[in-house]
C-alpha cells in the first residue's frame, strides 16, 4: 500500500512538473514579443521594458527565469491578462469554478440517471425496454454536443420560449462571489428574493447542464449494461442461482458490486471528456466559465491567458485522473492492470 | 437594491466600452454606456429637435461679440456617493475648470493619465480656440474664445463634454491611483457605476440625488454581447429588454412578432458618392455632375440600403434644423449626362475607379454591392469602372494621399451641429486631416461654413447653409446617396426608449407596462 501511494505521488509530481515545464516553455513557442508572451504587458518605453526585463528575470539564465516562475505560480502571483490588463489569478479564480459547477452538476445527472438505466437494461436484456435504451445510448452518443445545445436553444428558448439561452443567472441579480458556486452563493448571500434568484439560476442551469450530460449518460448507460450483463453470467451468480436465491438478492449481493468495480475508473476518466464538453457548451451559452474564457483568449491572442488557463484546466484533470486511478486500485488490488469494461 | 422586474432594465450592448470616460473615446459604445448614464453635461440637446437645453448650466450669456461665455451653473447638484467615494461638496465652478481643462491644457496633471488624447476635442482643434476659462464665483463660470464659434455650445452639449469631479480626482491624485478616474467613474448623471467586466455586463443603480426629479428603471445591465444573432435570441427570450444593433436581416423578424418593437429614426449620417476633384477629368464640374445624372439613386437605395434610408438632397438630414426641404438635387438623367461628357471632351470607353469602401456602416451596409450598381449605370454612358476595394486602414490612408478617381463612402456626425457635417466633408483644412475624401478645396464655401459660426442667429446660420448647399448643387464634389436609418429593438412590454440622434442611449423616460419574469 505504502509503494503505491509513493508511485502515485511520484507520478503526480513528475507530471506536474512536466505540465509547468511545458506552460514555461509556452512563450517562447508562441509568436510576438517574448515580454509581452511572458508579461501580459506591453511596454511604453524602453525604461518599462527594462524593468520587466529584469522583474521577470528574462537577463538571467534559463533555469533562474524558471526558479522565477515557479515561485510566482506557487505564490498566486501569474501575471496580468494582455486583453484586460485583469490579474490571471482573479479571473481564473472567478470563471473555473462555474466550469467545475456544471460539470459536478453534469456528472450527478449523467450518474443517477445513466447507472439505475444501465443496470435495468443490462439485467433485462433483449427485451423491447432494452432496445429502446440502446437505442437511445446509441443515438444520443453520437450527438455532437454544440449541435446539440444549439437544438434545445432553438426549441426550449426560441419557439418555446421557457428557458434563458446564457449566461448562469439573471443579470439583476448581483450576486457576490465567495464560492464560485452560484447555488450555493445565492444561499450564503443576502439578497432579497432569494427564492427567485434560485429559480432563474435553476432555470439557466437546465439547457447547459443536460446538453452535457446527455453524452455522458449514453456512455454510462453502455458501460453499466455491458459490465452486468457479462457479470450475470459468472458461474457464481448461475451457482447463487442454483442455490435458490432471488433475482434481487443475487443482484444486490453479488451482481452490483462486481459489475461497478471493474468500470469505475472508466466512469471518473469520463470527467475529462465531460470538461471538453462543458467547455464547448460554455461558449454557446455564454456560461462564464474557463471555456468560455480561453476561447476568448484565444480568438484576441491572449498569451498569458491562454498559458494560465491550459495549465489550470490541464492540472486539473491530470490531477483527478491520477486520483481516480490510485482509488479504484486502493479499493481492488487485486484488479490485474490494463483490463477494462467493454462497450 | 431592487430587483423587482419592473424597476429594472437589461440592455444588451454590442461591445466593450473603450473608457468610463467619453473624453477619451468617440466610439458609440463607449457613449451609449457612459455619457448619459454616469454624466452631465453643462448644456444638453433636446433629443426631439436638437435644440440646446440647459444641463448642469441652469442659463448662459453670449457676450455681443460672441467671445465670451459666462455659464450660471446649478446649485445644489451633488456627485455620486458609492462604495468607492463619497463626495463632501456640492457640484460647483472648480469641477468645470478641471472637465475643461484636462483636454484643452497639455500641462494639467490629469492631461497625459489615460493616454493624453481627447479624439473629439483634438479633431475640432477646440483646445486653440479657447482662450481662458475662468472662475467668477462658485457657481458662475466665464470661456473666452479667440473668434467667434456659434457650434462652441453644441460642442459643450455632446456626449465628450462630460462635467468630472474635481474633489474626486484630487483624492485619485493623492492616493497615487489618477488611472481610476476613468475607470470607477463619478459623475452627476441619472445612473451610478456599482460594477463592471468585461465582456459580461456593466452595472448601473438610479441616482436618486440627481438633479431632475428620478425617473426611469431602478437599475439598469449592460448585458454585453458581441453577436448580433445572440443579442435577438436573448430579445426574443426576454432575456434582454432592449438591445442595440439588430441586424438588417433580424428586422423583419423583429416586425412581425408582436412581442418585439422595432424603434427607428432617421440617423445624423450620410452616405455619399465622392469624386476626386484634384484628379483630372474629375477637376470638371460637368463631368462630375455627368456621373451623379447617370446614376438612379432610387434604385441604389432600394438594392442596398433595403428601405432602411432616406433618400438624401445634401449633407445633413431632416433631423437637422440646417436641412433644407426645397433643397435641390440631380434627378437620373442618363441622356443629359452623354451630352455633358461629350462638351467636355471625355472619350467614349473612359474608364474610372469606384473605391468600395471594405466595412459595413448604416450609412453604406454595402459599399461593394452599390459600386457593382454604379458600374452597370456607368457602362450605358460608355465609362468603364473598376472597383477597387482594400483593407479598411489601408483603404483610409489610400483616400487620404488621393489616388482614388471615386469613392464610396460616408461621415457620421457626433453632435446635432450642421458643422459638423459641412467642415469635415468638404472645407480646405479637412484635406489633410483625412476626412474630405473630395479632396475638394473652396475658398467660397469655406468663407460660408466659418461665416456660418459667427453667428448664433438660426435662420441666418440657415440661409448661409442653404447657400453652401446651392454651391455643392452647382460643383457637384460628391453625391450624396441617403442618410440611414438608426435602429433599436426592444420589447413590445419597453415604452419610452428612443433614439437619440444626438449620441448615446438614455434611459430616463424607460419603462415597462407589463411585468412577466421574475414574478410569475
Amino acid at each position: 500500500m505504502i509503494r503505491l501511494c509513493i508511485r502515485y505521488l511520484n507520478l503526480i509530481v513528475l507530471t506536474i512538473l512536466a505540465l509547468i515545464g511545458l506552460s514555461f516553455l509556452l512563450p517562447f513557442l508562441f509568436p510576438g514579443d517574448l515580454l509581452t508572451n511572458i508579461s501580459g504587458i506591453t511596454p511604453d518605453s524602453n525604461q518599462q521594458r527594462e524593468a520587466l526585463e529584469r522583474a521577470f528575470k528574462l537577463d538571467k539564465s534559463l533555469f533562474s527565469q524558471f526558479i522565477h516562475y515557479l515561485e510566482n505560480l506557487f505564490a498566486g502571483n501569474w501575471g496580468v491578462s494582455n486583453r484586460t490588463q485583469l490579474d490571471l489569478f482573479d479571473e481564473i479564480a472567478l470563471t473555473f469554478p462555474a466550469t467545475i459547477e456544471l460539470v459536478v452538476y453534469a456528472s450527478v445527472v449523467s450518474v443517477t440517471i445513466g447507472i439505475p438505466l444501465g443496470f435495468i437494461s443490462g439485467l433485462k436484456h433483449h427485451n423491447p425496454f432494452d432496445f429502446s435504451v440502446v437505442t437511445f445510448s446509441i443515438v444520443a452518443y453520437s450527438f455532437p454536443v454544440f449541435w446539440l445545445a444549439l437544438i434545445f436553444i432553438t426549441v426550449f428558448s426560441l419557439q418555446l420560449e421557457w428557458l434563458p439561452t446564457s449566461g448562469r443567472i439573471d443579470l439583476l441579480f448581483e450576486v457576490p462571489s465567495v464560492t464560485g458556486f452560484i447555488l450555493v452563493d445565492i444561499w450564503l448571500s443576502d439578497i432579497p428574493n432569494k427564492g427567485y434568484a434560485f429559480k432563474d439560476a435553476l432555470q439557466h442551469l437546465i439547457l447547459p447542464t443536460i446538453s452535457v450530460a446527455i453524452v455522458t449518460t449514453a456512455l454510462f448507460v453502455r458501460f453499466v449494461r455491458r459490465s452486468i450483463m457479462d457479470v450475470m453470467e459468472k458461474e457464481y451468480i448461475i451457482a447463487a442461482k442454483s442455490r435458490g436465491f432471488t433475482q434481487r438478492q443475487i443482484f444486490f449481493k453479488h451482481g452490483l458490486k462486481n459489475a461497478i468495480i471493474p468500470i469505475l475508473p472508466i466512469l471518473a476518466l469520463q470527467v475529462s471528456t465531460l470538461i471538453t464538453n462543458v467547455m464547448i457548451v460554455e461558449t454557446i451559452f455564454s456560461w462564464p466559465g474557463i471555456g468560455k474564457w480561453l476561447i476568448e483568449a484565444i480568438y484576441q491572442r491572449d498569451y498569458p491567458a491562454i498559458r494560465m488557463g491550459m495549465l489550470i484546466v490541464s492540472l486539473f484533470v491530470m490531477i483527478l485522473t491520477i486520483s481516480t486511478e490510485f482509488l479504484t486500485r486502493a479499493i481492488d488490488p487485486a484488479r490485474e492492470r490494463g483490463v477494462n469494461a467493454t462497450l | 437594491m431592487v430587483y423587482d422586474s419592473i424597476d429594472a432594465l437589461t440592455y444588451c450592448s454590442e461591445s466593450n466600452p473603450g473608457s468610463f470616460n467619453p473624453q477619451l473615446d468617440t466610439s458609440s459604445t463607449t457613449a451609449d454606456a457612459t455619457a448619459h448614464q454616469v454624466y452631465d453635461r453643462l448644456l444638453e440637446f433636446n433629443p426631439e429637435n436638437g435644440r440646446i437645453i440647459p444641463g448642469l448650466a441652469s442659463s448662459w450669456l453670449v457676450s455681443a461679440d460672441g467671445l465670451t461665455y459666462t455659464f450660471q451653473l446649478r446649485r445644489g447638484v451633488k456627485f455620486h456617493t458609492t462604495h468607492y467615494f463619497t463626495p463632501n461638496r456640492n457640484f460647483n465652478a472648480d469641477d468645470v475648470i478641471f472637465s475643461i481643462d484636462r483636454w484643452r491644457s497639455d500641462k494639467h496633471p490629469y492631461h497625459e493619465i489615460g493616454g493624453g488624447v481627447y479624439p473629439y476635442f483634438d479633431s475640432l482643434g477646440l483646445y486653440q480656440k479657447i482662450k481662458h476659462v475662468k472662475r467668477i464665483n462658485g457657481y458662475r463660470v466665464e470661456i473666452a474664445l479667440f473668434a467667434p464659434d456659434s457650434s462652441f455650445l453644441a460642442n459643450l452639449a455632446t456626449d465628450f463634454a462630460v462635467i468630472l469631479s474635481a474633489e474626486y480626482a484630487n483624492l485619485l491624485m493623492k492616493d497615487g491611483r489618477p488611472s481610476w478616474l476613468d475607470k470607477f467613474p463619478i459623475g452627476t448623471g441619472p445612473y451610478k457605476f456599482v460594477n463592471y467586466r468585461q465582456n459580461q455586463f456593466i452595472r448601473f443603480i438610479q441616482n436618486e440625488e440627481h438633479f431632475l426629479p428620478p425617473s426611469g428603471p431602478k437599475q439598469i445591465v449592460f448585458d454585453i454581447t458581441l453577436r448580433s444573432s445572440l443579442r435577438m435570441a436573448k430579445l426574443i427570450t426576454g432575456e434582454c429588454d432592449a438591445i442595440a444593433f439588430p441586424s438588417q436581416s433580424d428586422l423583419s423578424v423583429i416586425e412581425e412578432r408582436s412581442d418585439l418593437k422595432l424603434l427607428e429614426k432617421p440617423g445624423l449620417n450620410v452616405g455619399y458618392w465622392g469624386f476626386n476633384t484634384s484628379k483630372p477629368p474629375f477637376d470638371n464640374p460637368n463631368v462630375r455632375q455627368a456621373l451623379a445624372l447617370a446614376v438612379d439613386k432610387t434604385s441604389l437605395i432600394d438594392a442596398v440600403y433595403l428601405g432602411q434610408a432616406v433618400r438624401a438632397k445634401g449633407l445633413v438630414p431632416s433631423a437637422s434644423w440646417a436641412y433644407e426641404s426645397s433643397g435641390r438635387e440631380l434627378g437620373y438623367n442618363p441622356v443629359r449626362a452623354k451630352e455633358l461628357l461629350e462638351q467636355a471632351g471625355v472619350p467614349n470607353n473612359f474608364s474610372m475607379d469606384i473605391w468600395a469602401m471594405p466595412v459595413q456602416r448604416a450609412y453604406n451596409p454595402n459599399a461593394m454591392k452599390m459600386a457593382q450598381l454604379i458600374k452597370r449605370y456607368l457602362a450605358d454612358i460608355g465609362i468603364e469602372a473598376n472597383i477597387v476595394t482594400q483593407d479598411w486602414n489601408i483603404f483610409r490612408q489610400s483616400l487620404r494621399s488621393g489616388i482614388h478617381d471615386t469613392v464610396l463612402i460616408g461621415w457620421n456626425a457626433d453632435n446635432g451641429d450642421p458643422d459638423n457635417f459641412y467642415r469635415p466633408l468638404l472645407s480646405c483644412e479637412a484635406i489633410p486631416s483625412g476626412t474630405n475624401r473630395t479632396m475638394w478645396c473652396n475658398p467660397e464655401y469655406d468663407a460660408l461654413v466659418d461665416q456660418a459660426l459667427l453667428t448664433d442667429v438660426v435662420e441666418t446660420r440657415r440661409q448661409i447653409y442653404h447657400q453652401a448647399n446651392s454651391l455643392i448643387f452647382n460643383e457637384t464634389p460628391l453625391m450624396p446617396i441617403a442618410h440611414a436609418f438608426q435602429y433599436q429593438a426592444t420589447r413590445a412590454e419597453i415604452s419610452g426608449l428612443r433614439i437619440n440622434p444626438y449620441g448615446g442611449i438614455r434611459f430616463e423616460n424607460v419603462s415597462r407596462t407589463a411585468k412577466e419574469n421574475l414574478n410569475d
